[in-house]
């Protein structure tokens, strides 16, 4: 892939961004969190004619934030896959499955910070 | 383009009453693999010279190489069969066979051990 | 006022290979809405960069799906050899671009099988994945595996395919081609098989960009998607097209198939002829560091790798978006109208791999 924007945003100004980018006519690629020592990156990733584009939001661990999925409806999923892997709360999904997309017998499993003995090295 | 709608499968039906059957009949021909086919690990034991990279470049940790005692260990059940040891080995001791491992009925079963002798060792030193 | 019923479907049914639920909402016959859920054999694939090493965990990334493992694998190592700035020998990236076709050929005549299956046509099944072990037999000559390849590795490939072999392999497929004709013909001919799948699941071209379908999905709808087009390992200097259907149903996302099966042997062809000697890997050294996305075409679609790294040997995170994540959107607004005896050939038909979706 050529080109790989990385915007970063403020997280109350997100679903404005994202709606700019429905009607611009991008597709929703996918919906990523990575765990960070303070609190979760969130990447919403973009594509209109090989143009990547990626919004980036930082969050504490315990902020609410909105769900993108009234504007991409196929966001549920991954919002949802998020809310359940990374404890992340997220309003407003349009089918929620309150954090119970995956059958775990851990809540948040990827949540966890990394073994510390692996950290090291 | 659409020549016949119905029966389109009829000439391949026909053709199946006359032909060889397409499996092979097991207990009594047996499949043949091919040279490149990854089954198993062997390890000619002789050459071995006990350097430990096998165990360390095994990405499950199938292999416990043991010095002292001149033992080599293969957990078959955990092996993935990748053949990063083969590539590893230094003395070209491991082999990959294209048989596979033979079945076990219990999780504790399926471990290789190899010993080298003790007069060899010392043939070695 | 007809009375609106649950039906629950999944995640144990004949035609699924691979566990998903549905709670479909009826009236009378017909599907007004269905609910997916999926998250039975989420196995955490992605948190095990924590403990594994970059390099051995190729191992992992070609266990993320049996049936497209090869393209797991090989896209995991693009990943890695593009943030590290690696440079491919032009030998191996050809064998990359080889297997992927095998990969994609034996990954679509499972589906037809499947789909035979699930429409009822059990001789048809036997014969599509008859003919699907002569490839899986020309995958296992050349690599040592069948399904689990094992050929990839960061920096290359870990074997390579001598010129007599290569020669058999297009000799082989020459000899096979008019096999998969005379069964994938059916697919595209039959009365009974059109009659099932013509006009069922219908997905406009808007829809499926709007729900970000990828693959055979977006393709069948007129929305020519191939991440191939973007040109990684060899794909570049290969000329093909691709294909694209009309219709958005069943059948048309069936046929799809049935054609990306004999490009994809067109695409071996042309591999063959301009495959170069030399080198097929490099070694690979240091640990690297910064983030990247790539997207490989799989056979189910286009696949989503996000690495970063941090300069240590183990990755801070790896993601993986599989083609089929993105396809159950689709997937449910397709089934939303249609008739109940039809939810097996539309749920069929995004090719379901629910392993891979749920890592």
């Amino acid at each position: 892939m050529d080109k790989q924007e990385f915007i970063q945003i403020e997280h109350n100004s997100l679903l404005e961004k994202v709606y700019n980018f429905s009607q611009d006519g991008y597709r929703l690629v996918q919906i990523h969190c990575t765990l960070l020592d303070t609190g979760f990156e969130l990447n919403y990733s973009f594509d209109k004619d090989n143009k990547f584009v990626n919004l980036r939001i930082i969050i504490d661990k315990d902020q609410e934030i909105l769900s993108i999925s009234n504007i991409y409806w196929s966001a549920f999923l991954y919002e949802n896959e998020i809310s359940n892997l990374f404890g992340v709360k997220i309003k407003n999904i349009v089918i929620d499955f309150n954090g119970a997309l995956y059958q775990n017998s851990k809540k948040a499993p990827f949540a966890e910070p990394k073994p510390a003995s692996e950290k090291k090295e | 383009m659409r020549k016949s709608l119905v029966f389109t499968f009829t000439k391949t039906i026909g053709r199946n009453f006359f032909k060889k059957p397409a499996t092979l009949m097991y207990p009594f021909k047996k499949r043949e693999f091919y040279p490149a086919t990854r089954g198993r690990i062997f390890n000619s034991i002789e050459q071995c010279i006990f350097c430990g990279l096998c165990s360390r470049k095994c990405p499950t940790n199938a292999i416990t190489v043991t010095k002292e005692s001149r033992e080599f260990y293969l957990r078959s059940l955990q092996c993935i069969v990748c053949g990063s040891c083969v590539e590893a080995c230094p003395k070209k001791c491991l082999i990959m066979e294209n048989q596979y491992s033979s079945f076990v009925v219990k999780n504790t079963e399926g471990v290789y051990h190899y010993k080298q002798d003790e007069s060899k060792a010392a043939e070695q030193a | 006022m007809t009375k609106k019923n649950i039906i629950p479907f999944g995640p144990q049914h004949p035609v699924l290979p691979e566990p998903i639920h549905l709670d479909l909402v009826t009236e009378d016959e017909k599907v007004i809405e269905a609910v997916p859920s999926i998250g039975f054999i989420h196995r955490g694939l992605e948190k095990l960069v924590d403990i594994k090493d970059f390099q051995d965990f190729v191992h992992i990334a070609e266990r993320v799906c049996g049936i497209c493992s090869y393209m797991h694998g090989m896209s995991y190592c693009q990943t890695i050899e593009q943030i590290m700035n690696i440079q491919v020998p032009e030998r191996g990236l050809w064998l990359r671009t080889i297997w992927s076709e095998f990969s994609r050929i034996h990954s679509h005549l499972l589906w037809l099988g499947l789909a035979a299956d699930a429409m009822g046509f059990e001789s048809l099944f036997m014969h599509t994945w008859r003919l699907r072990e002569y490839i899986l037999d020309i995958i296992e000559m050349t690599t040592g595996g069948r399904v689990i390849f094992g050929a990839s590795k960061v920096g290359g490939t870990r074997m390579d395919i001598n010129s007599e072999t290569l020669s058999y392999i297009i000799k082989r497929l020459k000899e096979i081609e008019p096999e998969f004709k005379e069964a994938t013909s059916v697919f595209i001919n039959d009365y009974s098989i059109q009659h099932r799948l013509r006009g069922v699941g219908v997905l406009s071209k808007k829809e499926v960009y709007e729900l970000g379908a990828v693959g055979p999905v977006a393709k069948a709808s007129g929305l020519s998607s191939d991440a191939r087009k973007y040109g990684y390992a060899m794909y570049s200097k290969i000329d093909f097209e691709p294909i694209v259907e009309e219709d958005g149903d069943c059948f048309a996302r069936c046929s799809i198939r049935v054609k990306e099966i004999f490009q994809s042997i067109d695409i071996i062809r042309q591999c063959a002829s301009q495959i170069c000697d030399g080198e097929v890997s490099v070694n690979v050294k240091g640990f690297p560091t910064g983030e990247l996305f790539t997207r490989v075409e799989q056979p189910r679609g286009e696949v989503i790798y996000y690495v970063r790294a941090n300069g240590t040997k183990f990755l801070e995170r790896f993601r993986v978006r599989t083609p089929t994540f993105a396809n159950i959107p689709p997937m449910v607004k397709a089934l939303q109208g249609c008739q109940i005896a039809d939810v097996p050939n539309i749920v069929l038909t995004i090719d379901p791999c629910i392993s891979c979706t749920e890592r």
